[in-house]
């Protein structure tokens, strides 16, 4: 069953059809807020486990034979979730549990995290709404301490166990190393990704980068290699000529994602040559080691080979200077430090961005973005004039 | 009866003197230099830091006092033009006035930190003290704390769920003990701890027998107003003799008025339950809008949580101190936790017990952890229970959200639909 299904593409629109078509067709899928892919995998007979928001080892997911989903919200209308929650708090996580209430993201499971204030209730809200198990992964708060990596290594054995229980079947270590290396190639791919972008942002533009990334949450990540597999050679194929415009890095994407107009719109203007977008799905920096006990691999990955955002506290990690390492590694010209309506951490965190930006002397553009709006033309008319003021300085 | 003038609102004045001790002892660490270690209600470990003879700095407290004596807007103002957007936690924006005013404060002069320890029962903690590393450089702390994974579903030593979490709280205490020798030049005196804790066990058994003493009808205190008092000793002197001691009067001051049919009200009406964060700008009227039809709050879920869960009752074993704080703080932190999240079996219980007529939800702006899911809490509330409930937004530091005509307006039709209730269930 399981290999049945990994074997049977769930997405395949983007075959056999030019550079241009196959990304529109990816975009057509990113789009969509009825998430077709999910559909067709449990037309098939699968299982779905939804994830919120950061970070999360969809390898025990992915080694159960079951689908991790990323939620990450949609531009939609929280029509029945809105009366679920209090009136001071961001959008992600209305519309997130709007596809559960209306079923239109039926899953078998569902688990968050403690990111931020409002997300470590989501489980409980979840939970009292849904008949399926939903539960919360306690990630490391203190990932400075030595015993953090037995610990996560317990709470990852935990979280198998809850797995297997929804899909009936063992996770054995050899299942997690198939799936590790199905990932760890995933990861690979978006780093390459991300490398075009960086030396040559003109070969692909920052929401085309952001759909093909975006994918890997919704599609089973053997297709979303394929995919990247296909794709990157003929993106660095490209006759795409340089244009003079600013290299930024985008800050900010970390949770609720800016409607994908609005990267749009940045990219018609800038270079995005880094970001944190959806940086849950490139948060292991490196491979995970295949020759271990695999849960202490993942664990041990999460905690020394991984990124940075300001819902994760890592004293090594201080989020204004890993922003600083950032744009120096991307040889960013300015920033674009953003947050999304009512986030705490990202809000909070924009005072030391751009204290530190501004004691680098690197300008940078604040704003604040909500996954729903439509309107960016007082955003794009400032973001215009501040890019001009580099260009022309 | 000559013991009815002196002990009787006794709780209420020597928690309130022992408050103002709390902060002249700060104003002199502050005065002299000292080293002052910034905690959090919720996990303050306070029974763990005085073995080293650090003075515990609260700024939730510091910062509610700025509302409660209305000068709050002074300093979010502060840090609002420092850069920190409306949007975020107040007791972080008015904390950050305070440390730009180098802890000048309505209460007298805070010291600086020399030490942050916090847990992660509420994520803002960690941005927060954030902050602080960034201002001074100062180690700080994050004992991590795992919490309830799903409703209901708790574990308990034996299980290996718990045991791993519990190695990894004791592992961490274990760490934090070596940063705090490392600052303060002190070695760890096991022996201290046991007797901080002993004061501790002395004050969680005290809290958890004055809550429950409230089930008294009239009810003997106002869970509201008269335990915040309590609260505040709770968290300022815990692990200390004098918090104990505290407790001890409280509990007799409090199983005299039961057994005396002494209420906090003279014409107790309505039995109310309090679930959120008190509207500070407002303190004393907020309740006035509910005293004046002669409501009362019986019990309230700040008293839960804002103490750090301790009213559960846990008691060390003063046997094995380490291992045993270890296990009470993740037992603890846990339950505080599980008052935000997973409150309504909790008030449940409390509205069967404690003969509850009504139960007023009041989330707030500042405070997504409190808040985010109440809306939620109550429907399932509803669904299980034929209770009359109120849903009042505001804030606890914030004047300009806070609205008292709305407020008033809301509260008046909620007890005209208390009254017709009762009129029918009569008739």
């Amino acid at each position: 069953m399981k290999t049945l299904l990994m074997n049977k593409s769930i997405f395949h629109e983007w075959q056999n059809k030019s550079l241009d078509d196959a990304i529109y067709e990816c975009r057509e899928l990113f789009e969509d807020t009825t998430f077709p892919t999910v559909e067709r995998w449990r037309e098939r007979g699968g299982k779905v486990v939804g994830h919120f928001q950061v970070a999360f080892p969809e390898e025990i997911v992915h080694a159960a034979g079951l689908l991790p989903f990323k939620v990450r919200g949609a531009p939609i209308e929280a029509v029945q979730a809105d009366s679920r929650f209090g009136s001071y708090l961001c959008s992600i996580l209305k519309t997130s549990l709007e596809l559960a209430l209306s079923n239109t993201v039926p899953l078998e499971m569902f688990v968050t995290h403690p990111i931020c204030d409002a997300a470590r209730n989501l489980g409980a809200v979840w939970g009292r709404n849904v008949s399926y198990p939903c539960q919360i992964l306690y990630l490391p708060q203190n990932p400075n301490s030595p015993h953090s990596l037995i610990y996560l290594r317990g709470e990852y054995n935990r979280l198998k166990r809850s797995i297997e229980e929804i899909s009936g079947q063992t996770i054995t270590d050899d299942a997690l190393r198939n799936s590790i290396a199905v990932f760890n190639e995933n990861r690979l791919l978006i780093r390459e990704l991300y490398e075009i972008k960086k030396n040559t942002p003109w070969l692909v533009s920052a929401d085309e980068a952001y759909v093909l990334v975006a994918l890997a949450g919704l599609i089973p990540r053997e297709e979303h290699n394929e995919l990247l597999r296909t794709l990157l050679p003929q993106i660095r194929a490209r006759g795409n000529r340089t244009q003079d415009k600013v290299r930024v890095v985008f800050e900010g994407g970390f949770c609720e994602q800016p409607p994908l107009d609005l990267i749009r719109a940045i990219a018609r203007l800038c270079y995005v040559v880094d970001d944190d977008l959806l940086i849950g799905l490139r948060w292991l920096l490196a491979d995970v080691a295949l020759d271990g006990d695999p849960l202490t691999d993942l664990a041990e990955a999460y905690l020394e080979k991984s990124s940075y955002s300001p819902v994760q506290h890592d004293l090594r990690k201080p989020k204004e200077k890993m922003l600083l390492a950032r744009m120096r590694n991307a040889r960013a010209d300015a920033a674009i430090v953003t947050a999304a309506k009512m986030c705490e951490p990202g809000l909070e965190e924009q005072v030391a961005y751009t204290r530190a930006l501004d004691e680098a002397g690197i300008p940078y553009f604040v704003g604040e973005f909500e996954e729903s709006m439509t309107s960016f033309d007082s955003m794009e008319i400032q973001l215009e004039t501040f890019v001009e003021n580099i260009l022309f300085s | 009866m000559p013991q009815t003038p002196t002990i009787v609102g006794r709780g209420n004045r020597d928690g309130a003197a022992l408050f103002q001790r709390w902060f002249t002892e700060l104003n002199h660490t502050a005065a002299s230099g000292g080293q002052a270690a910034y905690v959090f209600v919720m996990g303050s470990l306070a029974e763990l830091l005085r073995v080293f003879d650090l003075p515990i700095v609260m700024p939730e407290i510091n910062s509610l006092q700025t509302a409660v004596r209305r000068v709050a807007h002074e300093y979010l103002d502060q840090a609002e033009d420092y850069g920190y957007s409306p949007d975020i936690c107040g007791y972080v924006k008015a904390d950050v006035g305070v440390q730009l005013r180098h802890g000048e404060h309505p209460m007298g002069r805070i010291p600086l930190p020399s030490l942050a320890v916090l847990t992660n029962a509420c994520n803002t903690y960690i941005k927060w003290a954030e902050i602080w590393e960034r201002m001074y450089h100062i180690p700080i702390f994050t004992l991590d704390v795992p919490g309830t994974r799903a409703c209901g579903k708790q574990t308990w030593p034996g299980e290996p769920d718990f045991e791993n979490d519990r190695a990894y709280v004791l592992a961490q205490v274990k760490e934090l003990i070596t940063v705090c020798e490392r600052l303060t030049g002190k070695k760890f005196d096991i022996d201290r701890l046991r007797e901080t804790l002993q004061h501790a066990n002395v004050m969680s058994r005290g809290w958890r027998r004055v809550l429950e003493l409230n089930e008294s009808r009239p009810s003997v205190f106002n869970a509201l107003t008269d335990g915040t008092i309590y609260l505040g000793v709770s968290n300022g002197f815990r692990g200390t003799y004098e918090g104990a001691k505290y407790f001890n009067d409280l509990v007799e001051e409090m199983e005299f008025k039961a057994a005396q049919g002494i209420g906090t009200m003279t014409d107790e009406k309505y039995r109310l339950v309090f679930v959120g964060v008190p509207c500070y700008p407002i303190f004393r009227r907020f309740n006035e809008l509910f005293s004046e039809w002669g409501g009362t709050f019986v019990s309230s879920t700040y008293l839960w949580f804002a103490a750090g869960g301790v009213a559960q009752g846990y008691e060390y074993d003063l046997r094995r101190p380490l291992e045993s704080f270890a296990e009470g703080v993740l037992i603890y932190v846990r339950n505080a936790m599980d008052s935000m999240f997973y409150q309504e079996q909790a008030l449940a219980q409390v509205i069967d017990r404690f003969y509850v007529d009504g139960v007023v939800y009041h989330p707030i702006k500042s405070c997504r952890t409190v808040s985010t899911g109440l809306a939620d809490s109550r429907r399932a509330l509803m669904a299980s229970r034929d209770i009359a409930s109120l849903f009042i937004e505001s804030d606890m530091m914030d004047r300009r959200v806070v609205s008292e005509a709305q407020l008033k307006n809301r509260a008046d039709a909620f007890f005209e639909g208390l009254a017709s209730r009762r009129v029918a269930a009569a008739r």
